[in-house]
């Protein structure tokens, strides 16, 4: 107990150097704006904005990084409320109420509810983070080879079992990115493998940023191209009157809806460290519980302010919560760390447990950084609010281009190789092509990180057990995590069956 | 065409690069070498079967029209729509190929003339206000200070001043 406090006060240390400092307050202005501007959320920011960091050391790149994570939550409901078009998919149950707060005329209390709420979410979760992050790790110690594919596996099933899409596509995405990943050279045998249609660019593999960049930069730019088509590019901004008195009446007002906070933040954290699961379901759960929660039901749907808090302060919580799998089993709990995760290998750290050890300082600057841009992220919000509502007036037509061109010298920048802009348009454009029909593609990002962390895990498995797969099943940790696996993996095909029998009685 | 046909299309496409893929791991053992554990060719060849069987999954899907895709007899990219994402795609596509002929500086200022003005339909002052800010911007953050020289193309001899100040 008292050696976490102590590391944390290390963290913090860290963490008001000037420069991690104003890494935390831009990272957290740029993710509000990401999170604020409709279709951009924060795995995009996260992916657009990655090779950004090489400018700065591992433990300042992950700050700002986290930052931009963390306010684009707190963004998210900023146009969910003002448009009526959720921010970020994360943000979608904030619209739910927030939109008629905002139509009555109550779109400050709106904002200030999300901001407070989200707040609530984010210090609650990063304060159970604290404690649980380390003895978690600690047990982590002791895995080896086996133990940490079976957490893969875990995974990757989780998506398929959970993920609510097509099992075959959702599995398709996943072997697809695994696929990827295994591009370049064996990394045992040293030969160059998967070298297609013989094009020497793919002799130094694909790097999981051109495909993080291609799907949720180009992708998700020509989507939102499409809907800008769709709905004529016309700007539904509601008008907000924001004044200090009304903002103090607006906080005095929030104290009663501490319970409904209170649980989306334990709920939206434990959502959150389930690798399909994270912020977007965390959110609609905790505004159902929040529901059934209140004495006033029927007010749900129609501006009930409850139903602002529960959702802002699941999706907070989810995003510290899904950080940590990622620092303490190598094993991302969301897309967006998912590339987080991608950044660390590229910064020359090897995930998983061995970090805590390793690199202390470099964990505990990114947990301090959370508490401080937590606090940091609900100040300029608040202070803010008039300015990002300007912000939204601003012209899809301004923002494209210029996002377009940071994805393109993004994909160019990690490897210095006009291939890889070339293969991260294919992918942008075939993945927005697919997303089209619905095919799942944030498994696909996530397998093509851990691809080069599961191959090897699987292989030295297998050499140690000579080739015989009991070695999943027969370890103390390894054989539940597998069972589990399996059990979610063949989640769907029960409630096939489930289903099949049901209907049958009746 | 319908989205119903567009998902058998792309079900198909996927599978054959999935076949493709199978065979290409074919080219590194994918049993088991004694001693060494699996082949370099087993992760992938057995990964990219598993993509096969999904994309026979979809395709079976298909045929019983079972789910909201397979079933669906919406257009999959309506005409306005195409027209929309096109036009971004293909000068995306233009921009990229300019890069190694006339460099970053040539082809950034086109993409966004192209976007500002006859996508975006926004003023000539504003046009030319950022397409002269951002290629400085991004000349100044990512070839000054993160050191990344980006492609140039024939515009390589105008950058030497420039690199001569500033590297």
């Amino acid at each position: 107990m008292f050696e976490i406090l102590g590391l944390l006060g290390n963290g913090f240390l860290t963490v008001f150097e000037p420069l991690n400092l104003a890494l935390i307050v831009g990272g957290c202005a740029l993710g509000l704006f990401i999170g604020a501007m409709p279709g951009l959320g924060s795995v995009n920011g996260v992916a657009i904005l990655l090779p950004l960091t090489f400018l700065v050391p591992p433990t300042g790149a992950i700050i700002f990084l986290a930052a931009i994570y963390y306010g684009a939550m707190y963004g998210g409901a900023i146009s969910s409320i003002m448009l009526g078009i959720p921010g970020a998919s994360t943000a979608v149950a904030t619209t739910f109420d927030g939109r008629p707060l905002a139509k009555q005329g109550l779109a400050d209390k709106a904002l200030t509810a999300a901001a407070v709420a989200s707040f609530i979410g984010g210090s609650i979760s990063v304060i159970l983070f604290t404690f649980f992050a380390p003895p978690l790790a600690h047990i982590a110690l002791v895995f080896g080879a086996p133990e940490e594919f079976a957490l893969m596996m875990l995974a990757f099933a989780t998506f398929v079992g959970l993920g609510g899409d097509d099992i075959f596509k959702t599995i398709f995405s996943i072997a697809i990115g695994l696929v990827l990943s295994a591009i370049g050279f064996d990394i045992i045998s040293g030969e160059p493998r998967l070298v297609l249609w013989d094009i020497t660019g793919f002799l130094h593999g694909i790097n999981f940023l051109v495909l993080a960049i291609g799907i949720y930069g180009i992708g998700e730019m020509l989507w939102t191209v499409e809907e800008n088509a769709l709905g004529g590019g016309k700007s539904m901004l509601s008008e907000a009157t924001v004044t200090v008195a009304r903002t103090m009446k607006n906080l005095k007002e929030l104290v009663t809806t501490w319970k409904t906070m209170l649980m989306g933040s334990v709920l939206g954290y434990f959502v959150g460290i389930l690798p399909a699961a994270g912020a977007t379901p965390g959110s609609l759960m905790a505004y159902g519980i929040a529901k059934q929660m209140s004495k006033e039901p029927e007010k749900f749907g129609k501006g009930a302010v409850e139903g602002v808090c529960a959702p802002e302060a699941a999706n907070n919580a989810a995003s510290t919560g899904s950080m940590l799998p990622m620092l303490t089993l190598g094993i991302p709990g969301s897309p967006t760390t998912a590339i987080l995760l991608g950044g660390m290998v590229i910064w020359g750290l090897e995930p998983g447990p061995r970090l805590f050890t390793d690199h202390s300082e470099f964990v505990w600057g990114l947990i301090a950084s959370l508490y401080a841009a937590n606090l940091f992220a609900v100040i300029i919000n608040i202070a803010f609010i008039p300015v990002f509502i300007q912000i939204l007036k601003t012209p899809f037509t301004i923002l494209a281009p210029v996002i377009f061109i940071l994805c393109l010298i993004g994909g160019y920048a990690p490897t210095q190789d006009m291939h890889d802009v070339w293969l991260m348009l294919v992918f942008g454009i075939v993945g927005y092509l697919m997303r089209k029909l619905d095919y799942p593609l944030a498994p696909a990002v996530l397998a093509i990180v851990l691809g080069p962390l599961a191959e090897p895990a699987l292989r030295q498995s297998l050499i140690i057990s000579d080739g015989s797969f009991a070695i999943f099943f027969n370890r103390t940790y390894a054989g539940p995590i597998m069972i589990a696996a399996l059990l979610l993996l063949f989640l769907p095909l029960f409630k096939i069956i489930y289903d099949k029998i049901r209907n049958k009685q009746s | 065409m319908t989205v119903r046909t567009a998902e058998f299309l792309m079900a198909l496409m996927m599978g054959a690069f999935s076949i493709y893929l199978m065979y290409k791991s074919t080219e590194l053992p994918v049993g088991w070498i004694e001693d060494e554990g699996p082949g370099g060719g087993t992760w992938p060849f057995w990964l990219a079967t598993i993509m096969l069987i999904s994309c026979v999954g979809i395709l079976f899907n298909w045929v019983r029209k079972h789910g909201p895709i397979a079933s669906s007899n919406k257009i999959y990219i309506e005409a306005h729509v195409l027209m929309d994402v096109l036009a971004v795609a293909v000068a995306l596509i233009v921009t990229v190929g300019l890069f190694s002929v006339i460099g970053i500086y040539g082809s950034l200022p086109l993409f966004l003339i192209f976007y500002l003005r006859i996508l975006g339909k926004h003023s000539w002052q504003l046009t030319a206000t950022l397409t002269v800010l951002i290629p400085v911007v991004i000349f100044y953050f990512f070839e000054i200070t993160l050191k990344i020289i980006l492609p140039k193309g024939l515009t390589e001899p105008l950058f030497l001043p420039l690199y001569k100040m500033f590297l």
